[in-house]
């Protein structure tokens, strides 16, 4: 079946959370992104944030660490009722990424996709680019991330 | 200390050459895309990658690490608000070296708050034979200086 006979379009799916601790956000930064505001609780204090933050690549890392498994249970389950999941490809990239608001030590963050269209590919019979929403939200239910995404799919 | 005024458009940082191991892609998958093809050779090799291939968000961290060793480190940056676009163009595998370049695209000072300038980028990373892996338009948010501040 295709992704968009899974998902009507616009129904916006939970795909699970993830949490924000210090040390996780400490380790992420040491290796990819070593700024004042993700790696030192004071220096934090000092800068716009006003906090211990993760890197804004720490939180879009924290979708897909939800999405994998969300994908492999959806698999699992379809699989279970005679059906066969879509066959998802490597993403070519996303557009129109927003940091809502920061991501602090001690947040909890869930995760949701959204299907928005899918499109064939001329070259390639059979194959498709789908278009999805992923966003995130902390504890208060406050977006902290939105982007587009696309998303390969095969015959 | 680099600020705001110090990135006209056409301003250009290179990035230092950055070898990616099987090693790393291993470890940032198992963590966050554990996807076969981020987690394995063979499993990589059997897909459309080609071979042990990093997440695209192990590239996009990768590449955060060299706009950081290129000029964030150096200069008066408050983050970014978000990514105009980010195109994944060729699989990075395991041993490619990447290196590339960021480039000021615009740039303008914040209305609500003029403190802060708001400086439009397009990041190219390539890989060893001079291939785009990935292209990226981002902004950056870098104070504005100020009276007193070191040049």
């Amino acid at each position: 079946m295709k992704l968009s006979e899974l998902h009507p379009e616009g129904a916006k799916v939970r795909i699970g959370t993830v949490d924000f601790t210090a040390n996780d956000i400490i380790r992420f930064a040491e290796k990819f992104d070593p700024q004042p505001f993700h790696l030192d609780p004071d220096a934090a204090r000092q800068s716009l944030f006003g906090g211990l933050c993760a890197s804004g690549w720490h939180t879009c890392a924290g979708w897909m660490k939800c999405f994998v498994p969300f994908w492999m249970g959806e698999s699992k389950r379809l699989a279970k009722e005679g059906l066969v999941a879509p066959k998802l490809g490597p993403s070519p990239g996303f557009r129109d990424l927003r940091w809502l608001r920061p991501v602090f030590a001690g947040d909890a963050i869930t995760y949701f996709v959204t299907f928005l269209s899918a499109k064939d590919l001329e070259s390639r019979p059979g194959w498709r680019i789908n278009t999805i929403r992923c966003e995130g939200e902390n504890q208060d239910g406050e977006p902290v991330i939105r982007f587009e995404s696309k998303v390969l799919e095969f015959p | 200390m680099l600020h705001f005024e110090d990135f006209p458009v056409g301003t250009r940082f290179a990035f230092e050459p950055t070898q990616v191991t099987a090693e790393a892609i291993i470890a940032f998958a198992s963590e966050f895309d554990a996807q076969p093809m981020h987690l394995s050779e063979t499993a990589g090799k059997a897909s459309i990658l080609g071979g042990l291939a990093a997440s695209g968000w192990h590239t996009s961290a990768i590449m955060m690490r060299m706009l950081c060793d290129g000029y964030i480190g150096e200069s008066a940056s408050e983050g970014s608000p978000g990514i105009d676009s980010m195109e994944w163009k060729k699989p990075v595998l395991a041993g490619d070296t990447l290196s590339g370049h960021s480039s000021v695209i615009a740039t303008r000072v914040s209305k609500s708050r003029p403190e802060i300038g708001i400086v439009t980028f397009r990041a190219e990373v390539t890989n060893q034979r001079g291939e785009i892996v990935a292209i990226c338009d981002y902004a950056n948010m870098i104070r504005c200086r100020r009276a007193g501040d070191a040049a």
